[in-house]
């Protein structure tokens, strides 16, 4: 520490320079908030594989006329409770075998199928192929949960919104209605439903319409609340922005993490909802198959034609735990605090 | 005097996105039995991580990648989760900004002041108790008896802070660690907490390190000042050395860029240009250089070493090497350099 | 003595209660008087829950009086209709830096939105080339480089930011500026940046100041007159140097005695002032002029004994 260096003299020219404008440049690359949320979504191995299972997932629904092999709704009773074949392969569980008094026989045989055909989850008791089914059923609990996102979000934010940032008596009398509305049962408003409407899709969705958006509609308001006392959105009242102006540009932006990852969470309600509602046989009606009506199927021929009940059980479960760990994923990724 | 503990060379690096950022760039520095040391920055210059350090309390990207931190002569960075545990909170204790959230505001507190004796030490509870009020009397808390099985919400922000401190005391710590304990606090406050802390210090002999960006603090408690900047001490010395015969170019632009009571309207502030540097590269040369005035082409090409002013005052600035040119220091610094006179000092 | 200054702003009587008529209410700002000039620095000083921010927020409609006035130009606006035309047109008028860089600036907005959102709101431009050139001049006149306009905030750092906010707020070439403690979040080198800069402008444009700082040696820095807050009442107005060298009300003394100086000499020796917080003030007391230009909050027999 005492040693003083030796440096020549003209090193220590004075280079101070008045206007030095690097001073307030930025060095670092430019990110934005999306960016850099996509960066730690993708960083995050278990949501990549998630969000690409359900891309996959999502895709052959949307396909689903061009993906699937059979007609869902096809019925030859004659080929029913076949097993699991794919094609002449002979992969043990897939080859068209079955467990019969003991002995394992090739099913397809039995019954006569023509040679070429097969189904790769095999058929159910009316001979409809079981994998068109599941695609086509897994099509409607996408549908159903389209349609319960988009009542959270055309019912739920806006009022979540209006709510949090009235505030004062409007708060409180649309807070009221949100407690009335949460505490009917869902159950109950379908049950009612059925009773003016006929069994189907659309009572289904009218019940979520009706009670579904509370949740998000409650967060909204929570974080609408805070928003509303950020000093950005004063400096954009002090400057004379209407309220809708503020809505779409300050607080809309910014709740954008609260909506996504509440969709998260509402889309796997809305399709257990429905497979519970099918399942226990007031919800989607034959022959149209949804997850829920596949599973009551086949836990009817569970103890001896496990296969029918496992492949939609799989799905279902596939596409509840992904959405699940995704919305995690995006919970993570959004959150500033989380900060790596 | 006692060191009791010697931070040599330390290095502390952060794991990020975008790369290594070089939080604290070899910081040595010692602390004698009973004395306070400030150290002083602004933020991000490191002079939080450089305490959080000392006890491992730093985030898990964080790699302390080179130094050591002696305590009595045992490295603390060798020590176990659980040896460190025995020394947290009892030896070497530490009082965060925020007085709400270093409480637990479902717990009463005479019992949270009294938690850290029957964590470390073998007491009964209700020895425990007799001490925790002892300490909150001693803090300043009136009628402590009556006050114990309160919570932290029935208390003022500058009692809170005067709860954290008894928390922190309760154990009769070696060293207290302060981090901006009176940032979050009214002046006032702020007034009646830096006397508390002198006091007790007289009182239980702890030594103390003060973490602040405020320089009027400083004065007012500090024995020795370290100064930082982007890692880095720049400048150390006693509290007349910094205050009153400043050698580098940054303590003159902190010192010069607050207003005294004495300037007018009519001379203009002296600010310091610029922002501090981004640490995920930090510059080749001395990190202050960009904003420097006094800037000289060697600043740009190698980092500055200490250079001794006196007897424990060192700067990190080439203007103190013997080639060096002889610069004009702010008008305000020379004021401090004829009261450095008057002090008896001898300015360069 | 007859004052010949404008006067921009005349806050009479201004109550600002919350939570009126409940267990809870709050008298956050409780009858306060005071009169703003035109191109002077009006200072705002006091402790948390003073009630100056809310004053701040009064006076720019923020918040809805309960009671009082509020002159701007001669014109009461306390009472004017939040979406009407003359609400538009006041909104230009008066402007407001606020106080958390980290908090002021949307952070999903470029910068160069940011600063022209009044610029939009008012109909200022025409046309996005207009936009961006308008935008640039105000980058320009808070120093920051314009080439950093479609940036976003969290790229920058706190005393830039304070910048962008300032330059949001003198889009609309307002006549009056509220700053919100501008200051007290940045760091001591970067507050005299701030500063600097906010007095090159008001000398620039001949802008008027309302400065909100509990900092008080910034405040006695900038301001030409200054006016202590404490518990909803202003206690003590006066030009600075007279608050400085002539504090009269206890705790003003009290608040002065606490500011801690860079200077070991004086800090180890001050004394300090303690406030007696218990009984602040008695009915009989109101805001009287008990010298020319200082303002006391007194009883009528203490006024009497300044004469």
């Amino acid at each position: 520490m005492e040693q003083i260096p030796d440096v020549p003299k003209e090193k220590f020219k004075l280079i101070h320079d008045e206007n030095n404008s690097e001073q307030e440049k930025i060095g670092t690359p430019s990110l934005t908030y999306l960016q850099d949320v996509r960066r730690r979504l993708f960083s995050n191995k278990v949501a990549v594989v998630c969000l690409t299972l359900l891309s996959i997932i999502v895709l052959i629904s949307i396909f689903a006329p061009l993906v699937a092999p059979h007609n869902p709704n096809a019925q030859q009773v004659t080929l029913s409770n076949l097993p699991p074949k794919l094609g002449n392969l002979n992969i043990p569980g897939f080859n068209g075998y079955q467990n019969m008094g003991g002995k394992m026989v090739d099913a397809y045989k039995q019954v006569g199928a023509p040679k070429d055909s097969f189904y790769l989850l095999g058929t159910d008791y009316l001979g409809r192929d079981l994998l068109s089914r599941i695609i086509y059923g897994t099509r409607l609990s996408l549908i159903v949960a389209v349609l319960a996102t988009l009542v959270d979000l055309i019912i739920g934010v806006p009022y979540g919104i209006v709510s949090g940032w009235k505030g004062g008596t409007t708060d409180t009398i649309m807070q009221r209605i949100v407690e009335i509305v949460s505490s009917v049962p869902n159950l109950i408003v379908v049950i009612l439903m059925m009773i003016i409407l006929k069994p189907g899709l659309g009572s289904i969705v009218i019940a979520i319409a009706i009670t579904g958006w509370v949740t998000m509609a409650r967060l909204i308001r929570a974080q609408t609340f805070q928003l509303k006392e950020q000093e950005y959105v004063l400096a954009a009242r002090t400057l004379g922005e209407s309220s809708t102006k503020i809505a779409t540009k300050h607080l809309i932006p910014n709740l954008s993490s609260t909506i996504i990852i509440q969709t998260m969470f509402t889309i796997p309600n809305a399709i257990f909802f429905e497979a519970f509602l099918s399942f226990i046989g007031i919800g989607i009606p034959a022959p149209n198959a949804s997850l829920g009506t596949l599973l009551s199927d086949g836990q009817k021929a569970f103890r001896f034609l496990p296969y029918q009940m496992w492949a939609p059980a799989i799905i279902l479960s596939i596409i509840m735990i992904a959405t699940n760990l995704l919305g995690d994923g995006l919970r993570d990724a959004f959150d500033p605090q989380s900060d790596d | 005097m006692d060191k009791i503990l010697e931070v040599k060379d330390l290095h502390v690096n952060f794991a990020t996105y975008n790369g290594t950022v070089q939080a604290i760039r070899g910081v040595s520095f010692d602390l004698n039995a009973g004395e306070t040391l400030a150290i002083v920055g602004e933020s991000g210059s490191g002079k939080s991580i450089t305490v959080r350090s000392i006890l491992q309390l730093l985030a898990k990207n964080a790699d302390i990648a080179k130094g050591s931190i002696l305590y009595h002569g045992d490295d603390l960075l060798q020590k176990s989760e659980k040896e460190m545990d025995d020394i947290r909170g009892n030896k070497i204790s530490m009082i965060f900004q925020d007085p709400m959230t270093s409480l637990d505001p479902t717990m009463p507190i005479g019992k949270q002041v009294a938690e850290p004796l029957l964590i470390h030490n073998n007491v009964s509870k209700k020895d425990a108790m007799a001490r925790a009020e002892e300490v909150l009397r001693l803090v300043g808390i009136p009628n402590p008896e009556a006050r114990m099985k309160d919570y932290p919400h029935q208390f003022s922000g500058g009692q809170r802070q005067r709860i954290v401190i008894a928390i922190a005391i309760v154990d009769y710590p070696e060293i207290l660690i302060a981090d901006e304990p009176t940032t979050a606090l009214d002046v006032t406050v702020q007034a009646q907490i830096i006397d508390l802390l002198r006091e007790l210090q007289q009182k239980i002999g702890t030594s103390i390190i003060f973490i602040t960006h405020d320089l009027g603090v400083v004065a007012g408690i500090a024995d020795r000042v370290a100064v930082m900047y982007a890692g880095k001490f720049v400048e150390y010395g006693s509290v007349n050395d910094i205050f009153y015969n400043p050698q580098h170019p940054y303590t003159w632009g902190l010192l010069d860029s607050m207003p005294t009571l004495e300037t007018s309207e009519n001379n203009r502030l002296n600010s310091i240009p610029g922002t501090p540097p981004n640490l995920l590269n930090p510059p080749k040369g001395d990190a202050f250089a960009p904003r420097n005035k006094y800037a000289m082409e060697i600043d740009e090409e190698e980092q500055p070493p200490y250079f001794k002013v006196s007897k424990n005052h060192y700067a990190a600035t080439w203007l103190l090497h013997p080639n060096a040119p002889k610069v004009d220091p702010p008008a305000s610094i020379k004021k401090r350099f004829e009261k450095f006179k008057e002090l008896g000092g001898s300015v360069k | 003595m007859v004052d010949e200054r404008e006067k921009i702003v005349q806050v009479k009587n201004l109550k600002q209660y919350f939570n009126i008529g409940k267990p809870n209410e709050v008298k956050a700002v409780d009858d306060v008087s005071f009169d703003i000039y035109k191109g002077e620095t009006f200072g705002l000083v006091g402790e948390s829950g003073s009630g100056k921010s809310t004053t701040g927020r009064s006076i720019i409609r923020l918040y809805n009086p309960t009671d009082g006035q509020i002159l701007f130009n001669g014109q009461d606006i306390s009472k004017i209709k939040s979406h009407g035309p003359q609400m538009k047109e006041f909104r230009r008028e008066m402007q407001m830096i606020f106080q958390d860089p980290y908090a002021s600036l949307n952070p999903r907005m470029k910068v160069k939105d940011i600063i022209a959102e009044g610029l939009d709101v008012h109909g200022l431009v025409k046309g996005d080339e207009e936009r961006d050139k308008r935008v640039r001049e105000l980058l320009d006149m808070v120093h920051l480089n314009p080439e950093h306009m479609t940036r976003y905030p969290y790229e920058f750092s706190g005393g830039q930011r304070q910048r962008i906010g300032i330059a949001r707020a003198l889009a609309v070439e307002p006549q009056f500026v509220i700053a919100d403690e501008p200051i007290s979040a940045l760091d001591v080198s970067i507050q005299a940046q701030v500063v600097n800069l906010m007095q090159d402008i008001q000398k620039e444009q001949g802008l008027t100041y309302m400065f909100i700082a509990h900092d008080l040696s910034m405040v006695k820095y900038i301001s030409d007159r200054i006016a202590v807050m404490y518990h909803g009442k202003i206690v003590e107005l006066a030009d600075s140097d007279e608050i400085y060298n002539h504090p009269l009300h206890a705790y003003t003394q009290s608040l002065l005695s606490a500011i801690p100086v860079p200077d070991p000499a004086i800090e180890k020796t001050r004394e300090r002032i303690d406030f007696d917080h218990s009984q602040p003030f008695s009915d009989d007391q109101s805001l009287q002029e008990v010298l020319p230009g200082h303002f006391l909050y007194c009883n009528a027999a203490t006024a009497a004994s300044f004469k």
